[in-house]
């Protein structure tokens, strides 16, 4: 009995963590990268848009999750479809009347939230088989994911791109601030105005999705050669 | 005429100035998926086109002579899957009882246009920008020969970094994407045509 519960327990904690590091939708799955590269070229946009999606992908997941028995198994994917058009309708109101700037800024990307990879992707793989508590935890996980994702990406992008930070113009509740990096107005410039260009978008994650390669390699590697020194420590040892 | 030359204009801005893959970024998962070998990617890039019109040409007068008048215009995206994800389906069964040999090339590839955020991007752009219906058919076109033009072309780039010597760590989608950015730059070169 004591096991069955600690196993739920890991399976939940699983659930969430993956999405979020070891299963990272955009950088391990390589999904969702039209977002990804469109909305990254300002830092505060792709907190916006990891944001509204993260809302989305928590909407469609608990429902399809609730409604995974009720819908029958060969019109699985219009009926998925259609609940996360209705998330998608609903934050794109919301985002329009509370954030006019950030509905601007996303533009057509927010509609396109509907066939985004992820979303389909959790609904059909995850939350279609799972509890609803559990489709909750990989929806967070996931969006967390995916957000940091692709806020890496803008910073490296703004800050490349246009030396600086900018603050306040999307979001803008807080008072419009730039903070200085490569570039201060009249001192000095070493900002490359490609990063925000689409070719940068494409450079950046490409160059991203190589060092997570070959960080992973090296990590296999390393536990190898552990793991074959480890033998031969034991071998030496038991002459 | 004058109506003519902005058909043709939009046309040439959306296929090579305003690249669909390129500078707007829609169907990358597409693109990255698909585009090893020229042939499927050529199938796919003809069934992404023919869908990308169609979807234009029926979810214009939807938008414009049913949902304005109706005071619904916030259903639109939802609208618009839906009769994306008809159109497919119906271009699935044509196809099949059309052209046995055609269905079986493009057969795959059907199911994965309802996803493919070109064909919902571009229906979703050309209303949210309020063209008008020449403008969406030539904004269509153009897209979607745009689709077509690229998805080939970085087939035939990919087929070739197949049998290179790429470093390891940047082995399949990375090397696939830093040479999307060199074909970005080149398009970028295209921008003074009009």
């Amino acid at each position: 009995m004591g096991e069955t519960a600690l196993s739920l327990r890991e399976e939940r904690k699983e659930a969430f963590v993956s999405g979020i590091w070891k299963a990272n939708p955009l950088f391990v799955s390589l999904l969702g990268m039209c977002p990804a590269l469109a909305v990254t070229t300002n830092f505060e946009s792709a907190i916006g848009m990891g944001i509204l999606f993260t809302f989305v992908l928590l909407g469609s997941n608990i429902f399809v999750s609730l409604l995974r028995k009720i819908i029958p198994e060969e019109v699985t994917t219009p009926c998925y479809i259609v609940i996360i058009a209705t998330f998608v309708t609903v934050v794109k109101m919301i985002c329009e009347a509370f954030l006019p700037e950030l509905y601007t800024s996303l533009g057509v990307f927010l509609s396109l939230l509907v066939v985004n990879c992820i979303v389909l992707g959790r609904s059909e793989a995850y939350a279609s088989k799972n509890t609803v508590l559990n489709s909750t935890l990989d929806a967070l996980g996931n969006g967390i994911g995916f957000t940091w994702a692709i806020c890496a990406i803008a910073l490296v992008r703004e800050i490349l791109g246009t030396g600086m930070i900018t603050f306040g113009r999307v979001f803008t509740f807080i008072p419009e601030y730039s903070l200085p990096i490569l570039k201060l107005e009249g001192v000095y410039d070493y900002s490359i105005e490609f990063f925000q260009r689409s070719l940068g978008g494409f450079l950046v994650l490409g160059i991203a999705l190589a060092i997570i390669a070959a960080a992973s390699s090296y990590k296999k590697n390393k536990a190898k050669v552990d793991a074959l020194n480890a033998k031969k420590a034991a071998a030496e040892g038991g002459k | 005429m004058d109506l003519f030359v902005a058909f043709l204009l939009a046309i040439v801005s959306g296929a090579l100035i305003d690249n669909v893959v390129l500078s707007r970024f829609y169907g990358i998962c597409s693109f990255v998926g698909t585009g090893n070998k020229v042939k499927p990617a050529f199938s796919m890039g003809l069934a992404v086109t023919f869908v990308i019109i169609l979807a234009s040409v029926v979810c214009w007068p939807i938008y414009t002579y049913i949902l304005v008048p109706a005071n619904m215009a916030f259903l639109d995206t939802i609208v618009y899957i839906l009769v994306i994800a008809s159109l497919v389906q119906l271009v699935g069964i044509f196809i099949k009882k059309t052209s046995p040999t055609l269905y079986k090339t493009l057969g795959i590839y059907l199911p994965l246009i309802t996803t493919n955020c070109a064909v919902l991007g571009v229906a979703q752009g050309n209303t949210d920008q309020g063209l008008d219906f020449l403008s969406s058919l030539g904004n269509a076109i153009g897209t979607s020969l745009g689709y077509l033009l690229v998805i080939v072309l970085f087939a035939t780039i990919r087929e070739r970094l197949e049998s290179s010597d790429t470093p390891r760590a940047f082995k399949g989608v990375p090397v696939a994407l830093v040479t999307a950015a060199l074909m970005a730059l080149a398009f970028m070169g295209l921008q003074g045509i009009v």
